[in-house]
């Protein structure tokens, strides 16, 4: 049996080895400069890039952020901070289950808040729907963070007069800071990652962007358009996304796992 | 504000999805008509094509899960287990476009030429098994789906194994059973949180939207062979959203999401209901 054990072990391995050797095979080809720099090209011309598509992405996390970090920063301190009760209980209850709603309904529900009423498509409406999927993992992030900082840290805070909210502020909140920004960094690897929520709601751009009103190209969005494509220009350029997106995310983790190593 | 947030996404879906909701009823989840042109819509095929195909991906997963689990726990060395539950959870955080490609273009291929050829050869006796190999369908689904939730089943069962306590296990040595005596008996400890990370694992495989848009064939059909092409409440949603050109049609999608959305919120409930009761309770149980 535990030869059993050891086979699956071995097995989880082969699917991440695979995507790993078909990315980097199969993107590589396309990756280049004009690959980071360049529009991309009508169907039939060769050579072109995502640039568009990779400022996109960078815009779309960055509105994404600034709805998710606050709410998910302050509701993760007030878990940590004052949430020992039973309302406390059920905000981090449902936090949780905030967290398991896929993320394709969390772009429905940024179409009927966002694109209903304004009649079209926009990057506003892309970063609602990627700053709602950031608020739980930074709320039980930074509650968890908060949570290692030491009692001894409050109560001596406390007892020199400080009052609790300047003590939250500026001396809980500092100590724990590295694993916050830890926290944040895996909300912004997972936002950068996401399709779904994109498709119906910052749709897509073939052009430069010029203002936040108007439909926004991602990555992501353009892995997919050109990985169905018939063409085999577009589908390299696919891949070389795809090459991308998960060195990004390999990056992040790594950083993530030293960081913490180095904390505790 | 969480809360907030909770109850503002579910009037919302509820608010758009009137039109659908007064013109269907109930009728609604059980008819399988699905057509776009005679304005006339069904969520059937989508709800049975998201239920098998996370179904085929728990089959798949929870065993190696498990396995995976009980290997990190009770065999793997310190300067094994490290790295290797990292590499793990890396396939947690590879993004779901990037297995959908990789899926497309690798995975259904393979089990076009080889893996279902097998099966119809060797099991083609049974339905599930039977009709031409196109390679996308219900099969590469479920096989995607369950590399998917993989990292998931595994990390918690992990979480959830270690949090046993050390004597039941000593005592189990103790009797004199023999290492995998004692695992069985810290498995059967930990089934109920087992059970809480695989309804987790489900939640996940239902809300999966682009790697089963891009392997499961998108025909909202009803068949019992796995090889059939098939379709699920979020992949009808991330094709059909941008095209509904009919408010009926349009509010017939937002109702797919709203049961999504309502089922991903039981079984997550459910499943987080679970784990919190098994990790407290053998809190308690740890510290005598």
């Amino acid at each position: 049996m535990y030869a059993l054990c050891i086979a699956s072990a071995l097995l989880a391995l082969v699917p991440l080895l695979l995507i790993f050797y078909h990315t980097i095979s199969l993107g590589a080809g396309a990756l280049n400069v004009d690959f980071f720099t360049k529009l991309p090209k009508p169907v039939g011309e060769p050579g072109g890039g995502l640039g568009n598509a990779i400022v996109g992405t960078l815009i779309l996390v960055g509105l994404g952020s600034l709805l998710g970090l606050p709410v998910g920063i302050f509701a993760g301190i007030y878990l940590s901070e004052f949430g020992k009760n039973k309302f406390g209980m059920t905000v981090r209850f449902m936090t949780d289950v905030l967290n398991g709603v896929p993320s394709i309904v969390t772009g429905v529900v940024a179409y009927t808040i966002v694109v209903l009423p304004a009649k079209h498509f926009s990057a506003y409406a892309g970063g609602v729907a990627l700053g709602i999927l950031m608020i739980p993992i930074i709320t039980r992030t930074t509650e968890e963070m908060l949570k290692t900082v030491p009692n001894s840290y409050r109560e001596a805070a406390l007892a020199l007069g400080i009052p609790q909210w300047k003590t939250t502020l500026r001396i809980i909140f500092p100590a724990a800071l590295g694993g916050i920004v830890t926290g944040i960094m895996l909300a912004v690897a997972r936002a950068a990652g996401e399709t779904a929520p994109l498709l119906f709601t910052a749709l897509n751009n073939r052009f430069w962007h010029t203002t936040l009103d108007q439909p926004i190209a991602s990555l992501t969005v353009f892995i997919y358009n050109y990985g169905v494509s018939p063409f085999e220009d577009w589908i390299a350029q696919a891949w070389a996304g795809a090459l991308v997106l998960i060195l990004l995310i390999l990056i992040l983790s790594i950083a993530v796992r030293v960081a913490t190593r180095q904390r505790f | 504000m969480v809360l907030l947030l909770i109850a503002l996404m579910a009037y919302e879906m509820y608010a758009s999805s009137t039109v659908s909701i007064q013109k269907f009823g109930w009728g609604f989840l059980t008819s399988s008509k699905w057509d776009p042109v005679m304005d006339e819509y069904g969520a059937l095929p989508f709800i049975y094509g998201t239920l098998v195909s996370s179904f085929i991906a728990l089959v798949i997963a929870l065993p190696v899960g498990v396995g995976i689990a009980v290997f990190l726990t009770e065999l793997a060395p310190r300067w094994i287990e490290r790295p290797f539950s990292f590499f793990v959870e890396l396939l947690a955080g590879i993004p779901s476009i990037v297995y959908g490609l990789w899926g497309f273009f690798v995975m259904v291929p393979w089990i076009r030429t080889t893996v279902e050829p097998f099966l119809s050869g060797h099991f083609g006796s049974i339905p599930l098994f039977t009709g031409a190999p196109y390679g996308v369908g219900m099969l590469a689904a479920g096989t995607i789906l369950s590399i998917m939730i993989l990292p998931i089943i595994s990390s918690i069962s992990r979480d959830v194994l270690k949090a046993v306590p050390i004597a039941q296990k000593e005592a189990a040595l103790a009797l004199g059973s023999t290492r995998w005596e004692a695992t069985r008996i810290a498995l059967s400890y930990s089934r109920s949180g087992i059970i809480g990370a695989t309804i987790l694992g489900l939640g996940r495989a239902f809300g999966e939207t682009m790697a089963v848009t891009m392997v499961i064939g998108n025909r909202p059909v009803i068949k019992a062979s796995l090889f059939e092409p098939a379709y699920t409440m979020a992949s009808v949603l991330a094709n059909e959203f941008t095209e509904a050109t009919s408010e009926l049609y349009i509010s017939a999608l937002i109702e797919i999401a709203l049961v999504l959305f309502v089922v991903a919120l039981l079984v997550n409930a459910a499943a987080r209901l679970l784990v919190w009761s098994f990790t407290r309770s053998s809190d308690a149980g740890g510290r005598f």
